[in-house]
């Protein structure tokens, strides 16, 4: 990528307030043309520490880790990033706080070891979401990829939670240890059906999957059990597919997705399914 | 060679952020374009690899001397070129040889010469029928293996492999590589993970017109080594690629096979789903794995192969390694990241991630309403539609 270390930046009102801390209602646009990934978030972890929350970047063309370096900065889960166009793998990793919202597709590890805030994309996402993630909120309006959720672990309040659309691929929730996957196989876009996924939960030791539809036992991990969801479940379903539909504008639809009987709920049988593997 | 640390990787804590970038694009009608658009896309993946390979394949951009065979060779010193030439002149008619043009950067060091010879090969000095794809074949194995110094790049007609060391963008601009036509590019920015960089391991690698770019690993390489040495085949690379483009020839041009099936034995599918399968697609597979186990490729990858007509995208059986394809009109895309595509082509009918192990197809139009997009395929083998639970 060529690099050039201007940003372009318009303001929506009058840019010259200084020595003032800034309110943060304004909308920030950036253009993120030709722009090198460590600039872009150079420039606006520069622009919160001054006060400013509220970003829109335009011509995102494989810009990674966006969101990723606005840790320690006070108030940055008010932070706001809408990104246009097609930002680059690892958006969102680490992230504290902020909110990112795509308008397009995502890459690859989108919320990796994520400790906070939320990420919602307008399309689909690519392999290893939610990698390690350990909080927040991830919704996906259609498919996403291989690997997902691998290693997604909670501890007391706080618990990591996807929705997907669509669908996803093999490996999902490979590991976990905690934290909750909604998939409501639901084609909002105009995207195919993917095939089903295999090797589901492989290795799982702790946390939830719910599925919107039957999942074969073929289909999932030796250490996966299938049940349906607990009354307790079905309320916190209900919560995050209507946080799903508001999210993306699709109001329309909860009804038809929140079927109760509809849905599975993949579990991991033992918290320590190798415990005894190597004792002697 | 360049020292890692110094050059990507500031905190010396021996790790290297860094995978390959693949790229190719095809006119499906067979307009020529200028490399201009893959070498912003491939530049803007830049971050994936680390200067030590970089490369190129046209398909198309000879068309003046179609008919002959383009040896593009590297030669080390005066002397192997000198000793090659003589080589040459023994078993091929030479029509036109010619130092590949360059256009020497900064970050370009100590390129070998590249030349390229237009030729036929003489069929009067064998004593046996075989192909002149095979007679060349073999000549370029006697080159990389028996002259010291020489390696052949590429050996197909009206196409050409030009690659060194150097990230993709610069290696581009060292040959001039916008000022060339083709209908079929394909591109390769290199993290070399397990041998050294060096001029002949830069991808494509390529036998007569294939040519193949990957990302990822060939855990395989030893067993299919072996095996495709049984036929003839003597890898001399020092890299894992060189497998796939000995093991395409082999099944496709030698064997006859369709590409589709030549992927099928890359990454079939596991035995356990081969198990749920219908008796027909189940002996179907259980065939391949006998027959062409050996050719099986396992470990983490992503490739482009290609050849006159047809580019294929496609990945091992749980997409180790990422893959995106976008089709805008006449152009089909296939990239290591969608962002690449996005940015020489921002309006796309369609772009998807494929599944693992199903590849894409995109095939030169021969007649109107031909799909020339083939994959993307979504079902499972062995699975019907109705079957998927969409509610």
């Amino acid at each position: 990528m060529k690099t050039s270390s201007a940003v372009k930046k318009t303001r929506s009102t009058s840019s010259s307030r200084s020595g003032k801390q800034r309110s943060g209602a304004h909308w920030i646009k950036l253009d993120a043309q030709g722009v090198y990934y460590k600039d872009l978030n150079r420039q606006i972890r520069s622009l919160a520490l001054q006060g400013d929350r509220r970003f829109e970047i335009h011509n995102v063309f494989g810009q990674r880790y966006l969101g990723t370096n606005l840790w320690g900065i006070e108030g940055r889960d008010r932070i706001v990033i809408r990104v246009y166009g097609t930002p680059g793998s690892d958006m969102g990793a680490f992230m504290d706080g902020p909110r990112i919202e795509v308008f397009g597709n995502a890459q690859d590890a989108t919320g990796n070891t994520m400790n906070c805030g939320q990420i919602a994309i307008h399309g689909s996402a690519g392999d290893v979401l939610g990698y390690g993630m350990r909080g927040g909120e991830i919704y996906v309006r259609d498919n996403v990829g291989y690997r997902v959720g691998i290693h997604m672990k909670e501890y007391r309040d706080k618990i990591p939670t996807v929705v997907i659309g669509g669908t996803m691929q093999d490996f999902f929730g490979e590991y976990m240890a905690g934290g909750r996957i909604i998939v409501l196989n639901k084609f909002f876009a105009d995207n195919p059906p993917v095939r089903r996924s295999y090797f589901i939960g492989t290795g799982m030791h702790g946390g939830n999957i719910y599925v919107r539809g039957d999942v074969d036992l073929h289909q999932i991990g030796a250490e996966v059990g299938i049940a349906s969801p607990t009354d307790a479940e079905w309320k916190i379903i209900e919560k995050y597919v209507h946080n799903f539909c508001k999210v993306f504008g699709l109001e329309e639809n909860k009804a038809k997705l929140l079927k109760r009987h509809k849905f599975t709920r993949l579990y991991a049988k033992s918290s320590r399914p190798y415990g005894r593997l190597y004792a002697y | 060679m360049k020292d890692l640390s110094k050059v990507n990787n500031p905190y010396n804590d021996e790790k290297v952020i860094s995978q390959c970038s693949i790229f190719g694009m095809m006119s499906t009608v067979g307009e020529l374009f200028s490399g201009k658009a893959i070498i912003t896309a491939v530049a803007n993946m830049h971050d994936r690899g680390n200067g030590l390979g970089g490369g190129f394949a046209i398909y198309g951009c000879y068309p003046d001397r179609s008919e002959d065979y383009c040896l593009q060779i590297m030669f080390n010193t005066r002397v192997s070129r000198e000793e090659t030439e003589v080589y040459l002149k023994r078993f091929f008619h030479i029509n036109h040889a010619e130092e590949i043009p360059t256009f020497p950067t900064k970050a370009i060091k100590n390129p070998p010469d590249v030349w390229r010879y237009f030729v036929q090969p003489k069929l009067e000095e064998l004593h046996e029928i075989i192909s002149e794809d095979d007679v060349v074949t073999r000549r370029v194995f006697t080159i990389n293996t028996t002259l010291e110094g020489a390696y052949v790049f590429s050996s197909g007609k009206n196409m050409g492999v030009f690659k060194g060391v150097g990230f993709p963008e610069e290696i581009a601009e060292y040959f001039g590589l916008e000022h060339y036509q083709g209908y079929i590019w394909t591109a390769h920015g290199r993290f070399p993970t397990n041998t050294q960089g060096w001029w002949g391991g830069a991808h494509p690698f390529s036998l007569l017109d294939w040519t193949v770019v990957h990302n990822g690993e060939i855990s395989s390489y030893g067993a299919n080594r072996r095996f495709l040495e049984m036929y003839d085949y003597v890898c001399s690379m020092h890299t894992d690629t060189e497998v796939v483009a000995y093991a395409v020839d082999l099944l496709a041009r030698r064997h006859g096979l369709p590409v589709e099936v030549v992927m099928d034995i890359f990454s079939p599918p596991v035995w356990e789903q081969i198990d749920r399968m219908g008796p027909e697609e189940r002996v179907y597979f259980e065939a391949l794995r006998n027959t062409y186990g050996p050719l099986l490729l396992n470990g983490p990858f992503a490739i482009i192969v290609a050849h006159h007509g047809e580019m294929v995208a496609h990945t091992d059986r749980i997409r180790l390694r990422p893959m995106v394809a976008g089709i805008r009109g006449d152009m089909v895309y296939a990239s290591s990241e969608e962002s690449a595509i996005r940015l020489v082509s921002p309006q796309l009918d369609r772009v998807w991630i494929p599944v693992g192990g199903h590849p894409i197809i995109a095939r030169i139009k021969d007649t109107p309403g031909q799909e020339v997009v083939k994959g993307g395929r979504e079902l499972d083998k062995g699975e019907k539609a109705e079957e998927f639970p969409t509610c």
